[in-house]
C-alpha cells in the first residue's frame, strides 16, 4: 500500500481533504521483542473519532509498549500501522507529531529553567524576519491556548517554580497545542488532586468534542468508568478483550487483567518459619509512605504487591537505610536500630537486592569479581587494609557455579553479561555476606524465563535455610506464588496483609487499585 | 618502571587462562617509546644528535617531570573516584612558602620566624604537609557533606591556597634554606620519592580496600552507597590524601630551587590532570590506573624534552601539548565506546 511523507500528511490533515474514516487510528498484528523479552505478541488496537478509549492491564501487560509504538518512539517488529485509513510508517516522535499524535508522558518532560510559553512552543516558536524569536506573540498564543482550555498558569512563569500539577497541566496544554487527532495520556493523573483531576476530564471532553481521539492508560477503576467510551485490557503483551465501558463490571476488568492460570512452576517449598526477625513499626518517610508496620519472621517470604509508585520501594530503601525514615522503629532480632546508613543495615544482617539494577546495583565498567565482592569487604575478608584476593575469588568463583553465572572468566566486565547473568552477579553479592534479611526488589524484573526460574528457585532455598525474605514485585504471579504472606500498598499505605492461603490475584488487586 | 608493568599483572589476572587481556597501559607504553624513537629520528635529522642516548637530557626531563608526577598520582585518584582536583598546583605554592619557612639556615638575620632557624629538615617538610592535609582536608568535606562539585570545591581552594602562598610573605621569595633541607631534592631524590609514592599508591589502589572503594565509588557512587560503603569519609580520604601529595610534591619543588616562591606550581594541577588522562584515566570514573599515570608523566616530559632538544619555541611546544592531550582523550572515548557496544 502507498505511505505519504509525513509533510504531506500535515498539509492534507489541514486541509480537511481526508474523509472522515471511522476509525483514526487502527493497529494490526503488532509485535516488539526486546531482548530476552516479548513485549507485545500480535496485538490490535483501534481507536475511533472523538472516543476516549482506556488501556488497563497490570505492570508489564504491554500498553507502554504499544503506546511508544503509536507514538514514534519504538519502531514495531512487525504488523500494520493506519492512520485514517491511510497506511503509514512511523521513524521517530516527530515523525508522529506530523501525522497528528502526541504523547503525554508518565514523567515530566520539561525544560525547568525556560518559561511556560517557551516550553509549550519549543521547536515551533514564532520568528520575526531577523529569525529572532517574537516573545509577545508567543506568549499570546500560550494566553490564547490556557484560556481554551481554561488553564490558569502565567506563561511567563518558569516551569520550576510551578506546582508537579500545574506541570502536567503544561504538558496537557503541550500536547494539545499540536492540535493533534490522536492523543495518548499515559497515566495523566497520578500527580493530579482531585479538583484537577475533573478539570482534566473537561479538557478531554472539550477535545473529544473536536473530534480528537484520546488514549487513556490508568489504573484507576473510577477514572475509567467516567471518562472512557472503550476499554481495552492487555496481559503478559498479548491482546486480551475490548469492550464498551458501559458494558463492563469493574470485576470483569480486574478477571481480565489477570485471568491468566498460574502456569510457571514456582518451586516453593515448605519452609519451617520461625521467631520474629525484623520487626517494623509506624515506619513513616515523610511525602512517600506513612505508618507502615509489619513482622517478619525467619524462614518467611512476604511479598510486597502495589502499583508502581505506591510506595514499595521505598519501604525497602528506608529499612535498609538508603532513604531513613522520617519516623517510626525497626528491630532487629527485637532490639532497636537506627539505620541511618546502608552499613547499620549491613551489619545488622540485612541485604537488599535494587530495583535498578544498572542504576543502584552494577559497576558497569568494573569487573565481575569487582562487582560481587564489594559488599563482603565491608566487614571480612581484608587483613591490614589488603583484600585476600585468592580467597575472594574462590567465593566469587564458588558463587558463579553455583548460580551458573554464564561468562568465561570473571574479570571480564560485567557490562558484557546478559541482564539475567548481572542479576545473578547482584545476588551473589548479597549472598556472598550470608544475609538472614534478605530484601529483594523486583528481583526478577527484565530478565529471561530461565533466569527467573533460577531465582525463584533460590529465594524458596534461601527461605527454607531460615533467611527471612522480603520481596518486591510487580508480577502478581510471582507474589503469589511465592510468598507465605502478601503486603498491599497503595498511595503510600498500607492496605492490608493477606495470607497465602486466603491469596488470589482479584483480592490482591482491589486493594491495590482501589 | 619495568618492575611496575610486572605488578600490574595482577594474580586475578594471570588465572583467566583461556583468552588473556593484556594491560592497558602497553599502549600507552608504546605511544612513549614511539615518542621517543620520533624525537630521536628528528634529532639526527635536524640537529645531528641523539636524543635518547644522552643520559643527562634524560635526567634533566625526568627531574622536571617528578614534581608533576607526585601531583598526578593523588590528582588520579580523585579522578578515578569521577572528580576532579584543581587546588593541587596553589597547594604546591602554599606548602612551599610554609616549608621555606621553617628551612631557613641557623642565625640568618632576616629569617621568617628568627628563632626558629636551624630546624632539622623533618619540621619544615611536616608542617608543609600538614598544611596541605588541612586544605585536603576542607576540600573533601566540602565535597562530601556539601555536596557541590568537586570541580567548584577545589577551584575554590585553588584561589585561596594562592592567596595564602602570596599573603605568607607579601610575596617575597624565601631564602637561604639549609642544605639538609635542600638534599631532599637533590640528585636523584625527587626521581625516587615520586617512584616510590607511585608504587606505594599502585599498591593500594589495586590490592587494599581503599582501592576497591575508589574505583567503585568513581563507578556508581549511589550503588557504592547500597553496598555499605562510607562513601562520603572515603571521599575526604581520596581528597585529603590527594592534597597532601600536592604538599609533598611543593616540598621537593622548594627543596629543589632551594628557594620558597609565592608563585610555584601554577598550571600544574592542569599538567596533573593531563598526565593521568594521558595514562587512561577516564574523567567519567570507575577507570585509571597508576602505571598508566607514571607513563603519561613521562610522555609529557619527553614532549618538553624534546622539542626543546628539537630548538622549538616554547610556545609551539604548548600547542603541541595541548593538541597530544586532546588526542589521548579523544582515543580513550573511542576506546569505551568500542567496549561499551563489544
Amino acid at each position: 500500500m502507498a505511505t505519504i511523507s509525513p509533510s504531506t500528511a500535515a498539509i492534507v490533515r489541514q486541509s480537511g481533504a481526508i474523509p472522515g474514516a471511522e476509525y483514526l487510528l487502527e493497529v494490526e498484528n503488532v509485535g516488539k521483542s526486546f531482548p530476552g523479552v516479548k513485549a507485545l505478541d500480535n496485538v490490535s488496537f483501534r481507536l475511533k473519532r472523538g472516543h476516549v478509549h482506556a488501556l488497563m492491564g497490570e505492570n508489564g501487560a504491554g500498553k507502554s509498549t504499544l503506546m511508544k509504538i503509536i507514538a514514534g518512539i519504538y519502531t514495531p517488529d512487525s504488523g500494520s500501522f493506519r492512520l485514517k485509513g491511510q497506511e503509514i510508517r512511523l521513524t521517530s516522535p516527530l515523525d508522529a507529531l506530523h501525522y497528528g499524535i502526541a504523547m503525554i508522558h508518565q514523567e515530566l518532560n520539561l525544560m525547568n529553567f525556560m518559561t511556560v510559553a517557551e516550553n509549550i512552543w519549543i521547536r515551533r516558536e514564532p520568528l520575526n524576519g531577523l529569525g529572532l524569536v517574537r516573545h509577545e506573540e508567543m506568549r499570546r498564543r500560550t494566553q490564547a491556548l490556557f484560556d481554551r482550555l481554561n488553564i490558569a498558569i502565567d506563561p511567563e512563569a518558569e516551569v520550576r517554580d510551578l506546582s508537579v500539577a500545574n506541570r502536567q497541566m503544561v504538558e496537557i496544554a503541550k500536547a494539545v497545542s499540536y492540535d493533534s487527532d490522536v492523543l495518548i495520556m499515559d497515566e495523566p493523573t497520578s500527580a493530579l488532586t482531585e479538583k484537577e483531576v475533573a478539570h482534566l476530564f473537561e479538557i478531554i471532553r472539550t477535545l473529544k468534542a473536536q473530534g480528537t481521539g484520546v488514549i487513556y492508560i490508568t489504573h484507576k477503576m473510577n477514572e475509567l468508568f467516567e471518562i472512557a467510551d472503550e476499554v481495552s485490557v492487555f496481559r503478559d503483551g498479548k491482546f486480551v478483550g475490548e469492550h464498551p465501558a458501559a458494558d463492563v463490571t469493574r470485576d470483569d476488568i480486574i478477571r481480565m487483567m489477570v485471568g491468566r492460570e498460574i502456569t510457571q512452576m514456582f518451586p516453593k517449598v515448605a519452609a519451617e518459619i520461625g521467631e520474629v526477625v525484623l520487626s517494623v513499626r509506624n515506619l513513616t518517610l515523610a511525602g512517600r509512605f506513612r505508618d507502615v508496620s509489619f513482622d517478619l519472621r525467619k524462614g518467611e517470604i512476604l511479598g510486597f504487591a502495589g502499583l508502581v509508585g505506591s510506595g514499595r520501594s521505598n519501604v525497602a530503601e528506608t529499612i535498609f537505610g538508603v532513604t531513613p525514615a522520617t519516623s517510626g522503629e525497626i528491630e532487629v532480632d527485637g532490639k532497636p536500630i537506627v539505620v541511618k546508613n546502608p552499613g547499620v543495615a549491613m551489619d545488622a544482617g540485612m541485604a537488599f537486592l535494587t530495583e535498578d539494577r544498572k542504576e543502584s546495583g552494577l559497576f558497569l565498567l568494573l569487573s565481575i569479581v569487582d562487582n560481587m565482592q564489594v559488599a563482603l569487604l565491608r566487614n571480612s575478608h581484608v587483613r591490614v587494609g589488603f583484600v585476600a584476593e585468592k580467597a575472594v575469588a574462590a567465593l566469587c568463583q564458588a558463587q558463579s557455579v553455583s548460580l551458573r553465572v554464564r561468562t568465561p572468566d570473571l574479570d571480564e566486565p560485567v557490562i558484557n553479561l546478559s541482564g539475567g547473568n548481572q542479576q545473578k552477579v547482584l545476588v551473589a553479592r548479597w549472598l556472598m555476606t550470608h544475609p538472614r534479611i534478605l530484601i529483594l526488589d523486583e528481583p526478577t524484573r527484565g530478565i529471561d524465563v530461565g533466569a527467573k526460574a533460577e531465582i525463584h528457585r533460590l529465594i524458596s532455598e534461601l527461605a527454607a535455610q531460615g533467611v527471612a525474605v522480603l520481596m518486591i514485585s510487580s508480577e502478581l504471579p510471582e507474589v503469589l506464588g511465592m510468598s507465605d504472606r502478601i503486603l498491599v500498598m497503595h498511595e503510600g499505605r498500607m492496605t492490608g496483609i493477606v495470607d497465602r492461603k486466603d491469596a488470589t490475584q482479584v483480592k490482591i488487586m482491589e486493594l491495590a487499585a482501589r | 618502571m619495568a618492575s611496575e608493568n610486572s605488578t600490574a599483572a595482577a594474580p586475578s589476572e594471570a588465572r583467566s587462562g583461556a583468552r588473556r587481556r593484556l594491560p592497558p597501559e602497553l599502549s600507552i607504553l608504546g605511544v612513549m617509546i614511539g615518542m621517543m624513537l620520533l624525537f630521536e629520528v628528528l634529532g639526527w635529522i635536524f640537529v645531528q644528535q641523539s636524543f635518547i642516548a644522552n643520559p643527562l637530557r634524560l635526567k634533566i626531563m625526568i627531574l622536571q617531570e617528578a614534581v608533576i608526577g607526585i601531583i598526578a598520582i593523588g590528582v588520579t585518584q580523585t579522578i578515578i573516584m569521577a572528580g576532579i582536583d584543581l587546588s593541587s598546583g596553589s597547594l604546591v605554592g602554599m606548602t612551599a612558602m610554609v616549608a621555606a619557612s621553617l628551612a631557613q639556615t641557623e642565625g640568618f638575620s632576616h629569617a621568617i620566624y628568627p628563632g626558629l632557624t636551624g630546624l632539622n629538615p623533618v619540621f619544615p617538610v611536616v608542617a608543609g604537609l600538614l598544611a596541605g592535609l588541612v586544605a585536603g582536608l576542607v576540600n573533601g568535606s566540602l565535597i562530601a557533606y556539601t555536596k557541590i562539585p568537586p570541580f567548584i570545591a577545589t577551584l575554590g581552594m585553588m584561589v585561596s591556597a594562592r592567596g595564602v602562598a602570596d599573603w605568607y610573605t607579601d610575596g617575597e621569595p624565601i631564602g637561604n634554606l639549609t642544605d639538609s633541607f635542600a638534599a631532599i631534592g637533590s640528585g636523584w631524590w625527587p626521581v625516587i620519592i615520586f617512584l616510590v609514592v607511585a608504587f606505594f599508591f599502585h599498591i593500594l589502589l589495586r590490592f587494599t580496600r581503599y582501592g576497591k572503594f575508589t574505583y567503585a565509588i568513581g563507578a556508581n557512587p549511589l550503588a557504592a552507597r547500597v553496598s555499605g560503603i562510607n562513601v562520603e569519609r572515603h571521599t575526604v580520604i581520596v581528597y585529603t590524601l590527594a592534597a597532601g601529595l600536592s604538599a609533598l610534591a611543593g616540598i621537593v619543588q622548594t627543596a629543589r630551587s632551594i628557594s620558597g616562591q609565592a608563585g610555584v606550581g601554577v598550571g600544574f594541577e592542569l599538567d596533573a590532570i593531563a598526565a593521568a588522562v594521558i595514562g587512561g584515566t577516564s574523567l567519567a570514573g570507575g577507570v585509571g590506573r597508576m602505571t598508566g599515570t607514571v607513563i603519561g608523566t613521562v610522555i609529557l616530559g619527553i614532549l618538553t624534552s624534546g622539542f626543546t632538544f628539537l630548538n622549538v619555541g616554547a610556545h609551539y611546544q604548548e600547542i603541541i601539548k595541548g593538541g597530544v592531550i586532546i588526542a589521548a582523550v579523544v582515543t580513550d572515548q573511542y576506546r569505551q565506546r568500542k567496549r561499551r557496544s563489544a
